[in-house]
């Protein structure tokens, strides 16, 4: 029988770093401050003094340009992991990545492979307001070419960059800053995650809760709640964004025939507008109500902790969500 | 009161659009008048009633589709207010036994609004047989859910003692409300639907058998001299006497197989028409046997033209109790044919033809028809089909007792 | 009535009974039934309203004399002289 370990969203997240770049010698980290400050968000804090600085490389505040680099690197045979510390920077590098990492493979008749990894912090939740909490996941996975997951547990954290350096295309990786503190077990033994499939996170027989990032654990803890009322919830960690794996959700639709989709994006034109017209193209007929969301509130996010808390949905939102569908 | 309800005109019809109503509230009702013209698969159906009395109130809209076993209108027959179902000898086995108050099952149908359901409810419902207008939704908005059907379906269950109303098969056409659906793909998809079922569902079993068609044919030959051009038979006619007949006999063939063979009281003999366009009709020659030669041949010149135009009556859609199919002249010698279900047996005639025929130890030349017959199994055996053939022959080989 | 009008009749005879067709095509000793496709049913029908529309009485045993245009026309043109 396995053991757990007890560890932080962080320490997973470093884990898998450590093991790739001793995994493979072609790995290396880059990103602002990730060598001698430790990375803004200390993720990489030990790794340039254990790995040197060849291998974890501090790099100049230009997202562009280092995003760049990482692309050649990775089409001239290395496996860079490039670190953008937030999503919001990340509009800086979409250039690199949109026109180049997502089309090269494809330009170049299908000689020329990209495989960088993208690690961004992003999402809502530790007051750091309209500039750098976004939810950019819808704006990522729009485009083809480009793999895109949402780290949305501890598992995840310690398993979906190994299973990302297996891929020979572009991935982009999600963490989510707010979860960097919590704690949770995880097996010992966890490690490479299959980056092509969602995940079901808890099994139910009445409603599918489908949701990613940070949205997972709250689902989770709504169909505790759900639970002492007598309602199953089924709960299903997207985690792959682009391609979706939709075979997975569809499955529980039908057996639940009911289905709320969560996440912190803003509402329109995002994931669960996604979700839902796949469910109502390819599972109508075994729909016993209407799909709902719960998402972002379309506005921009809020600095005052109350206001925060309520632009995007909440564990009671979601059970009382719930219960509205099941007994209205 | 009396529930009138939408008929079911055939093993395939799973809805109709309420064209016409043809008689108004207040209208005095006769058994055999024609209330109402349907829209089916079929074509232009006329509707009959089976009761008297006085139509109450009409509960479907003129261009309404609506479910076989929908309850259409409210007869008042003056025996009370307790709502009754129609005396009708064509109820459909779908009919839920949802005892829901009249009023509400009135202003349920009379609503402009439709009806409010989820797909999975409605998918249920339909492959269940169940009237969504009787049920009442507890789902979001009012809508009606699985767990409403499910419901139903169970109270059903409880409430109905005889066996449950076999389960719709799935080959009938999706739901697909297509109004550019032409008459005739439509009836190409009714026989399909029927078909299909026929030949999956029934083990057939089939015989054959060369008559003489000699006498009968002289008898008509000689008989037809007498009438005027209008009145003469054809031999089809007589064909179709002699297989009442034969029926009468051997009743095991004059039956339905619903959860056991039903044997049914009138002999009324379904008649494969075939049309220009493609695809056939089956109108049914009512109580075949207690009519004449002439009577039937009479019945076939209002029948054919009547089933080529659409326009036929919901008793002769539904009724018949047996199928004859015919090749006519210039087709095949022979047509072993696919039972109409529920029915138990179809019998064939080829082409009638010149050919060798030995009898008592001469060879002679005589006009004959290749009978044969397709029977279920499971309602009769070789036997009980083979007593039917030799009585058919016996029959057609006495054409003045027909 | 004279041939043309004969034929014209039962040319729009068969329409009625056939109405996808073109009687107007056949050959003069084509088979009529075969060619348009009629049944007995259909066959009887018509040779009762050529009988309403021509006013002759065609009995049973010269049904064969109808098969085709060239022996239907002979046979009709001597029956209403007659």
């Amino acid at each position: 029988m396995t053991k757990n370990v007890s560890l932080t969203y962080r320490e997973a997240l470093k884990m898998a770093i450590r093991e790739a770049l001793h995994k493979d010698e072609r790995v290396f980290l880059m990103g602002e401050d990730v060598g001698r400050y430790g990375g803004a968000f200390a993720v990489s804090k030990g790794l340039l003094q254990e790995f040197g600085p060849d291998r974890i490389m501090d790099v100049p505040l230009s997202e562009s340009g280092f995003t760049g680099a990482g692309i050649g690197a990775a089409l001239a045979g290395m496996r860079p992991i490039v670190e953008v510390m937030t999503v919001n920077f990340s509009l800086l590098a979409m250039d690199q990545l949109f026109n180049n990492a997502a089309t090269l493979l494809h330009m170049s008749g299908g000689q020329l492979n990209v495989p960088v990894i993208i690690r961004m912090g992003s999402g809502i939740g530790r007051q750091l307001a309209a500039q750098h909490s976004h939810s950019w996941e819808p704006f990522f996975a729009h485009v083809p070419g480009l793999i895109v997951l949402s780290v949305g547990t501890h598992e995840d954290a310690r398993g979906m960059l190994l299973g990302a350096l297996e891929s020979l295309d572009p991935v982009i990786l999600f963490e989510y800053t707010s979860m960097l503190n919590l704690e949770k077990e995880i097996p010992e033994d966890s490690g490479v995650v299959d980056i092509s499939k969602s995940k079901v996170r808890r099994e139910g027989t009445d409603i599918s809760l489908i949701t990613y990032g940070t949205g997972v654990y709250k689902c989770l803890e709504a169909a505790e709640a759900l639970e002492k009322e007598g309602i199953k919830a089924e709960v299903i960690d997207l985690r792959v964004l682009r391609p979706l794996d939709e075979a997975t959700f569809l499955a529980s639709v039908r057996k639940t025939h009911r289905a709320l989709v969560v996440e912190d994006a803003w509402k329109s034109v995002s994931i669960s507008s996604e979700i839902v017209s796949r469910i109502m193209e390819k599972a109508f007929f075994d729909l016993d109500a209407p799909v709902e969301r719960l998402c972002g509130v379309e506005v921009p996010i809020p600095y005052p902790k109350h206001l925060e808390d309520a632009s995007v949905p909440q564990v009671s939102d979601i059970v009382e969500k719930v219960k509205k569908m099941i007994k209205p | 009161m009396i529930k009138f309800l939408m008929p079911n005109l055939g093993a395939d019809m799973e809805d109709g659009v309420l064209v016409e109503w043809r008689k108004q509230p207040g209208d005095f009702l006769q058994k055999g008048d024609i209330i109402a013209d349907i829209d089916t698969q079929k074509g232009l159906i006329e509707i009959e009633v089976f009761d008297e009395g006085v139509l109450e109130k009409i509960l479907v809209k003129e261009g309404q589709k609506v479910p076989v076993g929908s309850v259409l209108a409210l007869i008042n027959d003056g025996k009370g207010e307790e709502i009754r179902e129609s005396s009708g000898d064509n109820p459909t086995p779908e009919v839920p036994k949802i005892l829901e108050p009249q009023e509400q099952a009135k202003t349920k149908s009379t609503e402009e609004h439709r009806i409010k359901i989820s797909p999975l409810a409605r998918k249920i419902a339909e492959s269940n047989g169940i009237d969504l207008t009787l049920l009442k939704g507890t789902g979001p908005e009012g809508s009606i859910v699985k767990e409403d059907v499910e419901k139903a379906i169970s109270e059903r269950i409880a409430n109905k003692p005889v066996p449950q109303p076999e389960e719709k098969t799935k080959e009938a056409p999706e739901e697909s409300v297509n109004v550019s659906r032409t008459t005739s793909d439509s009836i190409r998809m009714a026989v399909a639907a029927a078909m299909s079922k026929s030949n999956r569902e029934i083990p057939h079993y089939f015989l054959e058998k060369r008559m003489d068609m000699s006498k009968a044919l002289e008898w008509m030959k000689e008989s037809n001299k007498t009438r005027p051009v209008q009145k003469r038979i054809l031999p089809v006619a007589m064909l179709i006497k002699a297989v009442a007949k034969a029926l009468d006999e051997v009743p095991d063939l004059n039956a339905t197989w619903e959860n056991g063979l039903q044997r049914k009281n009138e002999i009324n003999i379904g008649f494969v028409v075939s049309l220009r366009s493609g695809g056939i009709m089956v109108p049914a020659i009512l109580q075949a046997d207690s009519k004449t030669v002439e009577e039937i041949m009479e019945t076939l010149n209002d029948l054919i033209p009547r089933a080529r135009a659409f326009k036929l009556r919901s008793s002769e859609l539904s009724q018949s109790t047996f199928t004859i199919t015919s090749i006519g002249e210039g087709g095949a010698d022979k047509v072993f044919g696919l039972i109409y279900p529920p029915q138990v047996g179809i019998v064939g005639f080829g082409e009638i033809s010149e050919q060798p025929f030995a009898e008592e130890g001469m060879l002679g030349i005589r006009p004959v028809v290749d009978v044969t017959l397709s029977a279920d199994h499971r309602a009769t055996d070789g036997l009980i089909g083979s007593r039917f053939l030799a009585a058919l022959n016996k029959h057609l080989q006495n054409p003045e007792s027909l | 009535m004279n041939e043309e009008e004969i034929k014209k009749t039962v040319f729009q005879l068969l329409k009625n009974i056939a109405p996808e067709t073109d009687p107007s095509l056949l050959m003069p000793e084509e088979n009529i039934r075969e060619a348009l496709n009629i049944d007995s049913f259909d066959a009887l029908q018509f040779i009762v309203s050529l009988c309403e529309k021509l006013k002759v009485d065609i009995p049973e045993e010269d049904y064969g004399k109808t098969s085709n245009l060239k022996s239907l026309i002979g046979y009709l043109i001597q029956k209403t002289k007659g």
